[in-house]
């Protein structure tokens, strides 16, 4: 005790010089980390002031809606991705499911309307569970079943259409979920909206979020936790590949056809947006807030690129991967300052 | 380890080495089986023709794949290499004009320019490999196609079509390309460095930069050999199809090479790279393509049939390697 004594001016002052330095290197870590968290939307913001004073077309109600609702579809995707890529997983199945989701879709409206938008998810369900199976009891990595299942199951949608497309006439009450609106708004972005903001009570407000953000921080400390990581897991795979089904239905709602082409290279865009709003692509962080403002981005560039109309649409896909990479390069630099403190 | 190292030695019958040797050399005698299945059940299937067309379409796989284990082998994996064909495809028609050989040499500089792109974004920045090349798979083709415009561009060059449809000696000239690659392949891969350095990236990389090896040079020279060859396989195709076809040029080539590898037995987890192995897997994919067209089945449903080969050999060298 009186050693301690003696030498506690000595350990004063190294502590408030260490003090100091924290101080300082914490308002730098907030630096970084409100960009980190925060980046897309102050990007979003400025992209729209650019694009406002740019093109007179812009900022027409008409435009606005178009790109919302062009970009609810992969909105709907994106809010499934968020939970497979926060819990440390990876789907790269979305836009194959989305264009098996759609000719299901075809196939059923036939039938019985309602059943367009209810067999796809259960379908597509199914194979997101099955994803899920093989990565939580065989113990595979997530991107190698995915990627095996984005190619599976595209062949499957082209297998069962004979690659040609479904063709959806006169189901008008099925139609409208993909062209009507609801007191003056269309519907797809309603239900893109109503997607996210469950997804974000999901996640942020009761148990399967915390369970969520544990596994993806650190797995076997989740599990020590006596959280149930396989079943955890299981959910967000099969939520998942449900989402991309039903905005697969909601698509062949607004094309009036199942495509079994639907959907190519979605799977960047979901990983992109989510990345873009500040999630983690190793796990653990990130938030449902973050995900739409990085959809709405991604949007907004596509929009841009046909505003400036010279630009074949390929320009599109040139953009996404570029944007991909820009958004990870300048996540894993503003992390790794982060944590070197 | 000794204990059970003499405990296994005692016993007679040893299931359990034989069951390891199967599980190491499995792909040969799947390979084996699945041929002699297709010459007793397939039409035409055991004729001369059949055996030239296999090998012929089997060569760009081969390309790909050797690449592909490359990346494997350092706990990566590539998956732009269908849009790397691409590329290096569209590059041709814009470069014939100053002769074959410039639309060749420009054709793989395209491709290992790819490669280095892959290789920057995953060794110096330290991206996940899959995020970047997924990147350029989307990106890539994109870029192929603003590149030829929307239509595919015919090629009447004489010499340079030759590339894909020369004899020499009978051995149609892809072929011989993809064999002289793998044989170069596999001296890299047992006789040099960058062999050594390569398998000891992906089996420890911790260890490997520890004791060091030039950790990041490896990886970016890894993506831009298989840079190099998807760019080789997309110009022979190229030569092959007399024309430059963005849209479809290696289109789904990364399943192929994923499935050559992993079904030839090399782990994703990296460490270890085998090029006959990789030959037999490739040839292994190839005739699970040919046996569904020849047998008047849509080749879709070996593309299903192909990612559930890929999850279930995945899974079976898994289990294998806990045992």
């Amino acid at each position: 005790m009186n050693n301690s004594r003696s030498i506690s001016p000595r350990g004063k002052k190294a502590t408030f010089d260490i003090a100091a330095e924290r101080m300082r290197l914490a308002r730098r870590e907030r630096l970084f980390s409100f960009l980190q968290r925060q980046g897309a939307l102050v990007v979003l913001i400025a992209l729209v002031v650019l694009s406002a004073v740019s093109f007179s077309t812009f900022l027409t109600t008409r435009n606005i809606e178009n790109i919302l609702v062009q970009i609810s579809f992969l909105g709907l995707i994106v809010v499934g991705v968020t939970f497979v890529i926060i819990s440390h997983g990876i789907d790269l199945s979305v836009g194959s499911q989305l264009a098996l989701g759609g000719v299901i879709a075809g196939f059923c409206v036939q039938w019985f309307w309602p059943l367009g938008l209810i067999v796809p998810p259960l379908v597509t369900g199914a194979i997101g569970l099955l994803n899920g199976l093989i990565i939580t009891k065989w113990k595979l990595e997530p991107f190698i079943v995915t990627l095996a299942s984005l190619l599976s199951v595209r062949g499957l949608a082209f297998a069962i259409t004979n690659e040609k497309t479904v063709g959806i006439s006169d189901v008008p009450a099925f139609t409208w979920f993909g062209r009507g609106d609801l007191f003056g708004v269309r519907i797809p972005i309603l239900i893109c909206l109503l997607a996210f903001l469950i997804g974000g009570i999901v996640l942020t407000r009761t148990t399967y979020g915390k369970a969520i953000f544990a596994i993806g921080g650190d797995e076997d400390a989740a599990r020590l936790m006596g959280i149930d990581v396989d079943r955890t897991k299981l959910i967000a795979y099969t939520v998942s590949g449900m989402l991309a089904g039903f905005a697969g239905a909601l698509l062949a709602a607004r094309l009036s056809a199942g495509q079994p082409v639907a959907g190519p290279g979605w799977e960047l865009d979901a990983i992109a947006s989510v990345v873009v709003g500040g999630t983690l692509l190793s796990g653990g962080a990130g938030s449902m807030s973050g995900s739409l403002i990085g959809v709405l981005l991604l949007g907004m560039l596509r929009n841009l690129i046909n505003q400036v109309g010279t630009l074949s649409s390929y320009w599109q896909q040139v953009v996404s991967g570029l944007f991909l990479l820009i958004v990870v390069t300048a996540q894993t630099y503003l992390t790794a300052q982060e944590r070197r403190r | 380890m000794d204990t059970s190292d003499a405990l296994v030695k005692r016993r007679p019958f040893d299931l359990s080495r034989l069951s390891s040797w199967t599980g190491d050399n499995g792909i040969y005698l799947t390979l084996l089986g699945l041929v002699i299945f297709n010459a007793i059940f397939t039409n035409n299937f055991a004729t001369t023709v059949t055996f030239w067309n296999l090998l012929v379409q089997v060569a760009p796989i081969i390309l790909v794949a050797l690449g592909m284990a490359m990346v494997i082998g350092t706990g990566g994996i590539d998956i732009s290499v269908g849009s790397v064909m691409a590329i290096a495809s569209a590059i041709v028609p814009l470069t014939l004009g100053w002769g074959w050989p410039v639309a060749v040499i420009c054709g793989l500089l395209g491709g290992v320019l790819v490669g280095a792109f892959n290789g920057f974004f995953v060794a110096v920045v330290g991206m996940q490999p899959i995020v970047a090349t997924l990147a350029l798979l989307v990106g890539g083709r994109g870029l192929a196609q603003v590149m030829v415009g929307a239509y595919l561009q015919i090629i009447y060059d004489k010499p340079f079509l030759a590339l894909g449809r020369a004899r020499v000696l009978e051995i149609p000239f892809p072929v011989i390309v993809a064999a002289v690659m793998a044989i170069i392949m596999a001296f890299v891969v047992n006789r040099t460095t960058l062999g050594r350095y390569v398998q000891s990236a992906g089996a420890n990389r911790r260890a490997a930069y520890l004791s060091g090896h030039p950790v990041r040079l490896t990886l970016m020279s890894v993506y831009m050999i298989s840079g190099f060859l998807a760019g080789l396989a997309g110009v022979l195709a190229t030569a092959r199809l007399a024309a430059s076809d963005p849209a479809k040029i290696g289109l789904l080539m990364e399943l192929d090479a994923i499935a050559a590898v992993v079904v030839g037995g090399m782990p994703l987890s990296g460490g270890r790279v085998s090029v006959p192995k990789t030959l037999a897997g490739a040839l292994f994919v190839q005739v699970i393509t040919a046996t569904f067209i020849m047998n008047n089945l849509s080749p879709i449903w070996a593309q299903v049939l192909k990612g559930i080969i890929i999850v279930l050999a995945v899974y079976i060298q898994r289990r294998g390697r806990r045992a």
